[in-house]
């Protein structure tokens, strides 16, 4: 062991281990993720900013990491913590360990992951740090209640800049009908299934105005999926809902189809009026069923959130209806307008990691805005 | 319509391809199905399954599973619903057969599951072919043969390597591999003639990628998840029920794992199918995962079940979803997500379940007892039964899952002698390591890397994935470098048990004694952690009392409160101890409960229904060694004095047994029969010596340790004798010797295996008869007497039984019931007792004084026996609820089964235990019967007479004979005498008669026709051509005598096996066929058991 790890929650619990990846500390909301594969994808997933992220499966690095997998320009997450971490014994693929170590970010190996997410189970989502020291120091007491000082004291998510952060430049990929789209910390795979479906996907960062966007005539748009509270955006929110206000002017005439998945989900809720909350521990997995409330067909879906759209306070007089609910919970996992063509999901369509059964979604959203266009 | 009654087919026997994974299903979906207010009508042949128990379903029959029988019982019961998929491929075929003969349109029976095209589109190689193309998933380049011509026409096509494989048969039975034109010629020839359409498909060989499986479930709203994949260590080319399996898969990138998902879900909405299904791929193995993001790897579908399988039942204890009480609810119409999830309770099926710990599988194969076999893996699975280990590291579930084998004295660090002297790394990879694999390819595997062979020449060798040769090479590597003659510090030793060393390995490394390591592990608090299996990575809080051992932080199985027992259970399933202990174990769980008392279970055993999560009130999913036993028992009483968890180890077959004398030293305590008690009935030179203090007689013998004694006791009791070594495991290393020379061979083996003393008794040639009493010391209840057709000499397991005894004067009973109280008051015992006589009637010579009706006892065994389940079956004596009751400190008389005269009353009902033989399976294995045991499953027959019950039994095992054609006779010069009537019976009957020509001069003596064929050693192969006309109704042959090489028997012996001609190697079984032929026993009743048994009552009362 060159460098020994601990893991300090708010609740005073410190849990021992191995370091990994980058020799810094960290400290954030800690999570936990199911997804028995798909590390690299869920590591690199910028809804992840600002977050410790426990994976449950315990062997962790088996195939390595390699650029296909990569869901954004570098990994997000604030630690990763496992049970096991492995090399990889694939050709052409860098380690895991390697890849952290790349963009700065440390790990925690050795660590009862079990006995840990059922602790973030109890308790729902708990604050966290990481320290390092050398081996010779592992458990120190003194170690360890510094780092639960440092968890208690770690600042609210929602006090740091996590979708600016996370969101990119200006971009533009792909041929086809034109898909703008306001990235709040978008998972590449959104954009290749779009691609691959014929779109022109222009990438707007976050913080770009409505107007520039529409500017662009775009055919269609898209709010992606991000870190945070979408709360605690009151910035970007504005911006979604002067888009959504937009389409909604245009009316079925003229209409701007509009897709929001995960965070562009709670932020089209947010924009009619709803609220949102914290849901205990959040979805984090690639197993979650949701029953899509129309047809009844039961779906596996990819989820990342720790926030929901409150059913109860979706205004009645929005045009908007709940379109699909969490098998396990109830909550709320789409928005669909009665009559135009703005659909919103909370979880995952593009898998990343994660089933492929929920593709259609990007299949139907440009057929809408392929109707859209041709109706024109 | 709502579906009101159900029909459910079981699997029948237990064969290998074909086991008790369908017994669990089967119960899952009796017990699903009436949950939801189904009436289920069930029929199986196999008595030794939970599912036939009382009350399992709502009606049961015990018969044999033919098209006929099947057809007057839907007659009977006018079932809506015909549930095959539970049933294995015997299900399938059944159910295909009934829609052609068309009764399921006649009685309007609704095929649930499964559609007809479904199981068609699934096992008709070409058509599954059209429907995969048909959605775009990629299929290996094949053709479908109806000859050898055409098998080399495609061949010329595409190249070699090829496989070949039959359509429409169970584990792929009579395929193989072609990397030339000869071998293609002998494989297609065997995979033709195996089919039983006269079908094989030729394809393109992928031997070396990467196998993967998946368990899909669908419902009838077209809702698809996918319960779990599973990787084979043994790359393709293995057949997955002889791969190590691990679950889930562990070097698949989540494109690939989600890409081969995709496909899963596309084929089963593609088959229609309502319920389980399972997909296999094959994965190209070396693709590196590209920049590309539109690049896929290449695969291929390899096969489709579709059906619960072996590989669900696996899926369904490795995740803990319980895939055929979910498949079961679907075929009447319910939707996943309507169906809660039985271990969360709080979440429905319609999900995937998420695992937090690896599994492995590991086959069980049966080379132990079959030395001879051919021990290459390839296309034919051949393994009995199988284990399973979970732990939360690779190496620890992989290390467990070997302890979980018993085989003794093969664990880790096991070589083969042949190994031992080649100690060159590269020399070994090169000698002993192909893709090719065998039975024991795991150890060559770490005996390579003990060389020091890198993980990239073992990966060239055997195309293993480098991933699980790491890990191997990391355990060796830790038992070299760290463990090796070192003293154990705490951190070293935490470190090993993480890894999954034994206690005992880390003994042998460090040159200690298991004590000695398990003493310091108690010192410094290394002990277990017990962790939950709740189907979702502890995102739930789940309520399932399923639990497996690792050495972590968290134990989340606190004591169970109240009163408790610990069920021991009977491990993977191998010839001589299969289900039926499994069985009893279950049975025992139900018992306890019913006394208010918890069951905790242990048992490493995936296919059956003592692991499924509810039979018990906890299961520790772990090994039944010593070790673990010790930790789950530490776990249990939480180290407090005074707790208590006592274990019953009479029902869990040998495995339970053998660690009996061992519980009281780690702490326990055993319920019923006493550790010193079971140690007395299995040591038999102790036994030997009670029996004589009792005046018990047994046959003349002694025990010899050396060569010279064992002749002299032999030229003392005078030859034949019966030699075994003196600690018998079904009948393992069992002979009967007819003269000096034979006794020398058998004893050098017998040394070189290193046995120890050998048992040389007189061979008695009696009737052999058997018991299955229970006892609470005081009182002794024998459920029944069984005699066995074949006479003594064949082992039990392998003989035809009969209840009642058919042949038994009242002496005789008397006598063996007054007998086995004796001797179970002697030892003494607390529950079951299982003891075979011999009764040597008709000998004129003057019996000895002390045993006047010359009754020997041959065997005790103080537990329960494989003739438990049948004999509870037809008896209706709960034997093994009494043997709960027993141990619990009840007595016989409390329960109200105590008689004065001993036994349960005989009745107007009859019975016959049939053994099953999977030979078709063991290439090179000889058929005969003798005294070691090769059944591996067994069928009932039951009626109310003699003749239409063993008639039933045959039909039910396969053995009966076609009406009419031809029958092949030739046997040894000893039996020329005793086969007369068997000709005469066969000749009155109307067969033609064929034989050899010593045979067919004694049938020509007899006045009867006979036609003459050449002997296979005068270079005439005629004899075969007879066989595999079609026109072959039976072979009737017996082994000349002794071991010596029998060449022409083994050929005609094997070719009527692999021919499915029915072969009878003991006259007394073949006279008993021509016995019910002749009593027309060929028109029999059909009825459930329980009109049998109530009919047979009322005999009684009159």
């Amino acid at each position: 062991m060159s460098r020994a790890a601990v893991l300090a929650l708010e609740d005073g619990s410190a849990w021992w281990g191995e370091a990994f990846g980058d020799a810094s500390s960290a400290h954030g909301e800690v999570v936990f993720n199911t997804a028995m594969t798909g590390y690299q994808e869920i590591a690199s997933d910028p809804s992840y900013n600002g977050q410790l992220v426990v994976l449950t499966y315990p062997l962790i690095g088996n195939y390595g990491t390699f650029d296909r997998a990569s869901e954004s320009r570098r990994p997000w997450v604030e630690a990763l913590v496992v049970r096991e971490l492995d090399a990889t014994c694939r050709e052409d693929t860098l380690d895991l360990d390697a890849y952290l170590r790349q963009h700065g970010v440390p790990g925690i190996a050795g660590v009862d992951t079990r006995a840990l997410v059922r602790r973030l189970r109890a308790a729902g989502t708990l604050r966290g740090a990481l320290l390092q020291v050398p081996p010779h120091l592992a458990h120190d007491p003194g170690v360890a209640q510094e780092a639960v000082a440092k968890a208690r004291s770690s600042a609210p998510l929602a006090s740091r800049p996590l979708v600016v952060e996370a969101s990119g430049l200006t971009r533009e990929v792909g041929s086809g009908v034109k898909v703008a789209m306001l990235d709040t910390g978008v998972k590449e795979n959104q954009i290749r299934c779009l691609v691959r479906r014929g779109a022109k996907v222009r990438v707007f960062p976050a913080t770009a105005s409505p107007r520039e966007v529409l500017s662009w005539s775009p055919d269609g748009v898209v709010v992606t999926n991000g870190p945070g509270d979408p709360a605690a955006i009151p910035r970007i929110a504005q911006s979604v809902r002067l888009l959504l206000d937009a389409a909604l002017q245009r009316g079925a005439a003229r209409p701007l189809p509009i897709l929001g998945i995960c965070l562009g989900h709670q932020l089209i809720g947010r924009a009619i009026g709803a609220t949102t909350s914290r849901l205990p521990f959040g979805h984090h997995g690639a197993n979650h069923p949701v029953r899509d409330l129309r047809t009844g067909e039961v779906v596996i879906t990819s989820q990342n959130h720790e926030f929901q759209v409150d059913e109860s306070s979706i205004p009645s007089g929005s045009g908007f209806v709940v379109s699909a609910r969490n098998l396990n919970d109830g909550s709320v996992e789409g928005l669909a307008h009665e009559a135009l063509p703005i659909r919103t999901y909370q979880y995952h369509p593009e898998g990343a990691p994660g089933p492929r059964d929920n593709e259609p979604v990007f299949d139907e959203f440009l057929a809408d805005v392929r109707r859209a266009v041709a109706a024109r | 319509m709502r579906t009101q009654v159900v029909l459910l087919i079981g699997s029948g026997p237990i064969v290998i391809g074909q086991a008790a994974e369908f017994d669990y299903a089967g119960t899952q979906a009796c017990r699903a199905l009436r949950e939801e207010g189904v009436r289920t009508v069930l029929v199986n042949s196999n008595p030794a399954t939970i599912m036939t128990d009382d009350g399992v379903a709502d009606v049961t029959y015990l018969e044999p599973l033919t098209v006929d029988v099947l057809e007057r019982i839907i007659a009977r019961e006018r079932p809506d619903g015909l549930l095959p998929t539970f049933g294995g491929q015997t299900g399938l075929n059944l159910a295909v057969q009934l829609a052609e003969a068309g009764v399921l349109e006649r009685y309007a029976v609704r095929l649930l599951g499964t559609p007809l095209a479904a199981i068609h589109q699934a096992e008709d190689r070409e058509a599954f072919k059209r429907l995969l193309v048909s959605i775009g998933e990629p299929v290996p380049e094949s053709a479908g043969v109806r000859s050898v011509a055409e098998a080399l026409a495609f061949a010329d096509r595409v190249g070699y390597p090829l496989v070949v494989r039959p359509a429409y048969t169970l584990g792929g039975t009579g395929g193989g591999f072609a990397t030339d034109r000869a071998e293609l010629e002998r494989a297609a020839a065997r995979g033709i003639a195996a089919s039983p359409i006269g079908q094989a498909l030729v394809e393109r060989s992928l031997v070396g990628w990467k196998e993967i499986e998946y368990e899909v479930m669908r419902d009838g709203g077209d809702t698809c998840i996918t319960v779990c994949n599973m990787e084979n260590v043994d790359p393709m080319g293995v057949h997955t029920g002889d791969s190590i399996v691990v679950a889930p898969s562990q070097t698949l990138t989540d494109k690939e794992y989600q890409m081969l998902r995709s496909a899963a879900l596309r084929i089963i909405r593609a088959l229609g199918i309502e319920g389980g299904c399972n997909v296999q791929f094959a994965l190209h193995p070396d693709r590196s995962p590209s920049a590309d993001p539109e690049a896929q790897v290449p695969y291929y579908v390899i096969e489709v079940n579709p059906r619960v399988s072996r590989s669900s039942a696996l899926a369904s204890k490795a995740t803990g979803y319980p895939i055929a009480r979910v498949a079961a609810k679907i075929a009447i119409g319910r939707r996943l997500a309507e169906i809660p999830n039985a271990v969360t309770k709080r979440t429905s099926a319609a999900f995937e379940p998420a695992l937090d710990y690896v599994v492995v599988k590991i086959p069980r194969w049966p080379f132990d007892k079959f030395p001879g076999a051919d021990r290459t893996l390839g296309t034919q699975m051949k393994a009995t039964g199988e284990v399973m280990a979970i732990d939360r590291t690779f190496e620890a579930a992989l290390q467990k899952a070997l302890r979980s084998l018993e085989v003794k004295g093969q664990g880790l660090l096991w070589e083969s002698p042949a190994w031992v002297d080649l100690t060159d790394p590269a020399a070994f990879v090169a000698r002993h390591l192909s893709p090719a694999a065998t039975d024991d390819r795991l150890w060559r595997l770490f005996a390579a890397l003990r060389r020091g062979a890198s993980v990239d020449d073992v990966h060239a060798a055997t195309r293993v994935d480098r991933w699980f040769l790491r890990k191997m090479a990391g355990i060796v590597r830790f038992a070299e470098d760290e463990l090796q003659g070192k003293t154990p510090t705490p951190d070293l030793l935490r470190r090993a048990k993480r890894l999954g060393f034994a206690d005992s390995d880390v003994a042998t490394l460090a040159g200690m004694l298991p004590a000695d390591v398990r003493r310091l592990r108690a010192q410094w608090g290394i002990r277990p952690v017990y962790k939950m299996v709740d189907t979702c990575a502890a995102e739930f809080e789940a309520v399932t009392p399923y639990f497996y051992s690792t050495y972590e932080q968290e134990n989340e199985a606190a004591p169970l409160p109240g009163e408790k027992a610990v069920i021991i259970g009977s491990g993977p399933i191998r010839i001589g101890q299969g289900i039926e202990f499994d069985c009893c174990c279950v049975q025992a769980a139900s018992a306890l409960r019913a006394r208010g008392v918890a069951p905790i279970m242990v048992n490493s055993n995936p296919e059956t229904v003592s692991t499924d999560f509810d039979a018990s009130a906890r299961l520790y999913f772990d090994p039944l060694d010593e070790e673990s036993i010790a930790s789950v028992l530490e776990n249990e009483t939480g180290g407090v004095p005074g707790a208590e968890a006592p274990c019953l180890v009479q029902f869990g077959g040998q495995t339970a047994l053998n660690v009996a004398e061992r519980i009281a030293p780690i702490g326990g305590a055993i319920a019923g029969t006493s550790a010193d008690a079971i140690g007395l009935a299995e040591d038999r030179r102790r036994f030997h010596d009670l029996a004589d203090a009792l005046g018990i007689p047994q046959p003349p013998g002694g025990t010899a340790a050396s060569l010279s004694e064992a002749l002299a006791v032999a030229r003392e009791v005078g030859y034949p004798v019966l030699v075994r070594p003196s600690y018998v495991l079904g009948g393992r290393g069992m002979e009967i010797v007819y003269g000096p020379d034979d006794l020398e061979r058998y004893f050098h083996a017998a040394l070189e295996a290193g046995t120890g003393r050998v048992l040389v008794d007189k061979y008695l040639r009696g009737k052999e008869v058997e018991v299955d009493a229970v006892s609470d010391g005081t009182d002794t209840l024998v459920a029944g007497i069984m005699e066995h057709i074949e006479r003594a000499g064949v082992h039990s397991g392998d003989s035809y039984a009969v209840y009642p005894a058919q042949n038994l004067l009242p002496a005789e009973r008397a006598r063996i019931v007054e007998l086995t109280a004796r001797i179970a008051k002697a030892l003494p015992v607390k529950g079951l007792l299982n003891i075979q006589f011999i009764v040597e009637q008709g000998n004129r010579g003057a019996a000895p004084p002390e045993n006047p009706l010359r009754i020997w006892v041959l065997e005790v065994n103080p537990r329960s026996s494989r003739t438990v389940p049948f004999l509870t079956k037809v008896t209706g004596v709960p034997l093994v609820a009494l043997a709960v009751r027993v141990s619990l400190g009840s007595t016989l008389a409390a329960e109200g089964y105590a008689r004065a005269d001993g036994i349960w009353p005989e009745t107007g009902l009859v019975a016959l235990k049939a053994p099953v033989f999977s030979m078709a399976k063991l290439l090179d294995v000889d058929t005969y019967l003798g005294p070691e045991m090769k059944s591996t499953g067994e069928v009932m027959g039951v009626d109310r007479s003699f003749a239409p019950a063993l008639w039933k039994s045959l039909v039910a095992a396969g053995l009966a004979p076609a009406p009419s054609g031809e029958v092949l006779v030739t046997v040894a010069d000893k039996d020329k005498e005793e086969v007369v009537p068997i000709i005469e019976g066969l000749h009155w009957l109307g067969y033609d008669l064929v034989a050899t020509r010593g045979t067919a001069a004694l049938i020509r003596s007899l006045g009867i026709g006979v036609r003459e064929v050449g002997k296979l050693s005068e270079g005439n192969d005629e004899i075969l051509r007879v066989i595999r006309s079609g026109k072959c109704a039976a072979v009737v042959n017996t082994p000349t005598l002794g071991k010596t090489v029998d060449r022409d028997g083994f050929l005609i012996r094997r070719a009527a096996v692999e021919g499915r001609v029915p072969c009878l190697t003991s006259l007394d079984t073949a006279l008993a066929v021509v016995t019910a032929l002749r009593a027309s026993a060929v028109t029999y009743d059909v009825a459930p058991l329980v009109a049998y048994r109530a009919a047979a009552v009322r005999v009684a009362g009159e």
